[in-house]
C-alpha cells in the first residue's frame, strides 16, 4: 500500500518553498506580471533552481541531480499550485525531464537540473498520456512544421520535438520561432513552434518517452491541482468568516456552510488521490491506474474550488485585481492539460476491465 | 505489570485452567473476565487489567490460536460499544459490578432509547418524562429506531426529568429494565420490508433511583460519552479496491456485457473513481492515526459513504434494467445483523438509504464539519436559554 502521508523532509521541503514563494510570489506581482511581455518569473525560477535545487528533483545524482523522487516534486508542485507561480516547473523539471530520462539524454538532463537550461517537451497541452500526438517532418536531416499549444515554450532553451521517422529531437529554441498564443491560463502561457528547417539532435524514440513524460505529468498535475484548490478553499473560507451581510458574517449562512464542508470533503479526497499517484510514480508500481484515478478526480475538484471561490467572493471575485481569477484560470486549464478527467476515465476502463458497451 | 509477556502469561493459564475444548462457552467468557483478560484497558474486577488498550491484540491472538470462542461482538455492539464506556466512566462501583460482566459475555444485550419521533437531529428536545415518586422514578414515553429492543435485557435510556430549565439542563440518565411490564416493544418495519428497529412505549415504568448514572439532570454530559464511543466505531475498516458498494456492480457490469449502455458507462467509471479515491483517503486516515497525527478527515469519511453507497446502488438498479423492476423479498423480517452490501441491488439500494440518517444525519455532519474543521460560525441557537417546556414543538 502506497504510503500516502508527508514524511518530515517534505514537510521541511514544502516550508522552505512556501516561504520563498510568500517573499517573491505574491499576487499582485503575478497579475501585473500577466500583462507584462515578460509573464514567466524568472528570478523566481532561478531562486527555486539554482539556489534550492528543485529541477534536478527527479535527476539522479550521478548527473547533478537531487536524485529525489515524484513524492517530493509533488510537494513543490503543491505549493507552486497554491501560488500559481508562473514558472516552467512541471514543463520542464517533470515533463521534459522525464523525457530526457527515458532517452539517456545524459548531457541535456545535467543542464536542466541545473535550472540554467529549461526544456520544453514539444506537444500539445491538452493531450492524454496514451493520446496521439502531432510529429513535425524530418527531412534532409532538417524539421519542418508546426506545433501549437506548447505550454512554457516562450522561455524554453531547449525544445524536444518528436519526427515523423519516430524520433524525439532536442532543438535549440534559437532554431525554432516560438510566437506566444493569447492562453486562458494567464500564468502557464502556450506558444507555436515552428520549424522551419531547424536543425535537431536525435535524443531517442519518440514513442516511450513522450508516453513516460505525459504520465508523469498528469499524475504530478494531480498535486498541482489539489494545491490550487486547498488555496481557494483555504481563501474562501477566511474570507467568509469576514465578510458581513444582514449583519452576521456570511459563512454563518447553512446554504454556504454545506457548500463548502462538500469542497472541503472533495479537497481531502484530492490530496489522497494525488499522494497516491506521487506515491506510486515513485515506486513504480500500479501507476497507471494511480495516475488515472487522481487525474480523473483531482481535475474537476480543482475546477470546483475555484469557481465557488469567485461565486462566494461574489463582486470582488468577479474582478481583475482579485486574484480568484488566476486560479479559475489554472483550475480550467489544468483540467485539460495532459488529459481530461474524461479521456482518464477511458483510459480507466481499459486498466480495470470496465469495458464500454 | 501488564507487558506483553505478562499478557501472554495470563492468557495461558486461563486457557490451562478452562481448556475451551471441554470448557462451557459462557463459562470460559466469564472465568475470561475474571482473569482480566476481557478488555485489558478495563480497571481490575472490572474484566481488566488497567493495561494499555493497544495489548488486547496480545490476548486475543494468544485466544484465537487456541481456538477459544469469542463474546460475538456484533450481536452485543450497543452494549460493549456504548453502554460499557458510560457505566464504567459514570456508575457507582455497585453498578459497574451489577452490569459490566453480564454485558461482556453476552449474557444480557443491551439497547439504547435515546432518539423519539419529536427529538431526532435536535435529540436534546426529548420528551419522555420521567417523575421521581420515593425511591423510584416513573417513566412515561416513546422511544424510536432502536435496534435489538426486542432481544435486549437492559437498555440506557435519557428522559426529562425538570421540564422547567432549558433542555439540555433537565435531562438525566437511567438504565432501564426491558422487562418490566411498562416497556411495550413494536418492531418498526422499514421500507426495505424487514425490521432492524423497534417503537418502544414506556407506561409508568418504575425504575429504581439505584439505576441512575450520573447526577439529575447531568443527563446530556452522561449521553455525550455514549454518543463520542458511537462515533469511534464508524470508518476504522481497511477496504481492498472494488471493496463495499462498488464491488458487487462491477461484478455485474464484467459478467452482463448486454446490460451496458454508454451512459450507465460514464456514470460508473465516475463513481468507480470516487470509490477508490474515497478508499484512499480512509487509508490515508488510517496511517494518520497509525502516525499519531490524527486528522479531521474521518468526520467527512460518514459523508462520503453514505452518499456513495446510495449513488452505486442506484445506478446498480438501473443497470438490471427489467430485473431492476423486481425485488427479492418484501416479507416482514427481523435480522439480528445488518449487511449494507448484503441480499440484491434492491435491497442494497433502499437500505442505503438510511446510510445519510442513522448515527447523524448528512445534513447534521456538514454542520459539525463547517463549524469543528472550518471554523464557520455556528447556527443561530434560540432555544439555548429558553425552558423545555416554552419550546416549540
Amino acid at each position: 500500500m502506497s504510503d500516502l502521508l508527508y514524511s518530515e523532509e517534505e514537510d521541511a521541503l514544502r516550508a522552505a518553498v512556501r516561504d520563498l514563494l510568500t517573499d517573491h510570489c505574491d499576487a499582485p506581482g503575478v497579475i501585473a506580471r500577466t500583462e507584462s511581455d515578460t509573464p514567466h518569473h524568472l528570478a523566481l525560477w532561478k531562486a527555486l533552481t539554482g539556489g534550492m535545487g528543485l529541477a534536478g528533483l527527479l535527476v539522479p545524482e550521478e548527473l547533478d541531480g537531487q536524485g529525489a523522487t515524484h513524492r517530493e516534486a509533488a510537494v513543490v508542485l503543491e505549493e507552486l499550485g497554491r501560488a500559481v507561480a508562473p514558472v516552467p516547473y512541471l514543463t520542464s523539471a517533470v515533463v521534459a525531464t522525464e523525457a530526457l530520462l527515458a532517452c539517456g539524454a545524459d548531457d541535456l538532463l545535467r543542464a536542466l537540473a541545473a535550472g540554467t537550461t529549461i526544456g520544453a517537451l514539444a506537444v500539445s497541452l491538452n493531450v492524454a498520456p496514451n493520446a496521439a500526438y502531432k510529429a513535425v517532418r524530418h527531412e534532409d536531416g532538417l524539421l519542418h512544421g508546426e506545433l501549437t499549444g506548447i505550454a512554457d515554450a516562450a522561455v524554453a532553451d531547449v525544445l524536444l520535438v518528436p519526427a515523423d521517422d519516430g524520433g524525439l529531437y532536442a532543438v535549440d529554441a534559437g532554431a525554432a520561432t516560438v510566437t506566444p498564443q493569447t492562453s486562458l491560463d494567464l500564468t502557464r502561457p502556450l506558444a507555436t513552434v515552428t520549424l522551419d528547417g531547424a536543425e535537431g539532435l536525435l535524443l531517442g524514440d519518440a514513442e516511450p518517452a513522450v508516453r513516460r513524460a505525459l504520465r508523469a505529468g498528469a499524475g504530478l498535475l494531480a498535486s498541482e491541482q489539489f494545491g490550487v484548490a486547498e488555496w481557494t478553499l483555504t481563501e474562501t473560507v477566511r474570507y467568509l468568516k469576514e465578510r458581513k451581510q444582514f449583519n452576521r458574517p456570511v459563512g454563518g449562512f447553512q446554504a454556504l456552510k454545506h457548500r463548502l464542508a462538500q469542497l472541503w470533503l472533495e479537497v481531502v479526497n484530492a490530496r489522497a488521490a494525488a499522494r497516491n499517484a506521487a506515491d506510486a510514480l515513485a515506486r513504480g508500481e500500479d501507476v497507471d491506474v494511480a495516475v488515472t484515478v487522481a487525474q480523473a478526480y483531482a481535475a474537476p475538484v480543482a475546477v470546483h474550488a475555484a469557481e465557488e471561490a469567485v461565486q462566494l467572493h461574489a463582486g470582488i471575485g468577479m474582478t481583475w485585481e482579485h486574484p480568484a481569477h488566476l486560479y479559475l484560470k489554472r483550475a480550467k486549464a489544468d483540467s485539460i492539460a495532459y488529459g481530461t478527467p474524461g479521456a482518464h476515465r477511458e483510459a480507466l476502463a481499459a486498466l480495470v476491465d470496465l469495458q464500454a458497451p | 505489570m501488564t507487558d506483553t509477556e505478562e499478557l501472554r502469561r495470563r492468557t495461558r493459564e486461563l486457557l490451562a485452567a478452562h481448556p475451551p475444548a471441554s470448557t462451557d462457552r459462557l463459562d470460559f467468557l466469564r472465568a475470561r473476565f475474571d482473569a482480566g483478560l476481557a478488555w485489558v484497558h478495563y480497571p481490575e474486577g472490572l474484566g481488566g487489567l488497567g493495561a494499555p488498550r493497544s495489548l488486547q491484540a496480545v490476548v486475543d491472538a494468544e485466544l484465537e490460536a487456541a481456538g477459544a470462542p469469542d463474546n460475538d461482538p456484533r450481536r452485543i455492539g450497543i452494549g460493549l460499544g456504548m453502554a460499557a464506556p458510560t457505566i464504567l466512566q459514570y456508575g457507582t462501583d455497585e453498578q459497574k459490578r451489577r452490569y459490566l460482566r453480564p454485558l461482556w459475555t453476552g449474557e444480557e444485550v443491551w439497547c439504547q432509547l435515546f432518539s423519539e419521533p419529536g427529538a431526532g437531529s435536535d435529540l436534546a428536545a426529548l420528551g419522555t418524562r420521567a417523575v421521581r415518586e420515593g425511591e423510584d422514578w416513573v417513566v412515561n414515553g416513546q422511544k424510536v429506531w432502536t435496534s435489538s429492543a426486542h432481544v435486549a435485557r437492559w437498555a440506557i435510556l435519557i428522559a426529562r426529568t425538570d421540564p422547567e430549565v432549558p433542555k439540555h439542563r433537565g435531562i438525566t440518565y437511567f438504565v432501564c429494565d426491558m422487562t418490566d411490564p411498562g416497556v411495550e416493544v413494536r418492531p418498526l418495519r422499514q421500507i426495505t420490508g424487514e425490521a432492524e428497529f423497534n417503537e418502544v412505549f414506556l407506561t409508568d415504568v418504575r425504575i429504581p433511583d439505584t439505576r441512575r448514572l450520573g447526577a439529575v439532570g447531568e443527563g446530556w454530559k452522561v449521553a455525550q460519552t455514549t454518543l463520542n464511543n458511537e462515533r469511534v466505531a464508524i470508518g476504522g475498516m481497511r477496504l481492498p479496491r472494488e471493496g463495499g458498494m462498488i464491488g458487487p456492480i462491477s461484478k455485474t457490469w464484467r459478467e452482463r456485457p448486454e446490460l451496458r449502455t454508454h451512459d450507465l458507462h460514464q456514470r460508473l467509471l465516475k463513481l468507480w473513481v470516487e470509490s477508490e479515491v474515497s478508499r484512499l483517503t480512509a487509508e490515508r486516515l488510517r496511517q494518520q492515526l497509525v502516525a499519531g497525527q490524527p486528522g479531521p478527515e474521518g468526520a467527512g469519511m460518514k459523508l462520503a459513504f453514505a452518499r456513495l453507497n446510495q449513488e452505486i446502488s442506484g445506478l446498480e438498479v438501473e443497470l438490471l434494467g427489467e430485473e431492476g423492476l423486481l425485488y427479492d423479498d418484501w416479507t416482514m423480517r427481523r435480522p439480528e445483523l445488518v449487511d449494507f452490501t448484503g441480499r440484491d441491488a434492491g435491497y442494497r439500494y433502499l437500505r442505503s438509504k438510511g446510510n445519510s440518517i442513522e448515527g447523524g444525519t448528512s445534513e447534521v455532519l456538514l454542520n459539525i464539519v463547517a463549524e469543528r474543521v472550518l471554523g464557520l460560525p455556528a447556527e443561530p441557537r434560540t432555544d439555548k436559554d429558553v425552558a423545555w417546556k416554552d419550546l416549540a414543538r
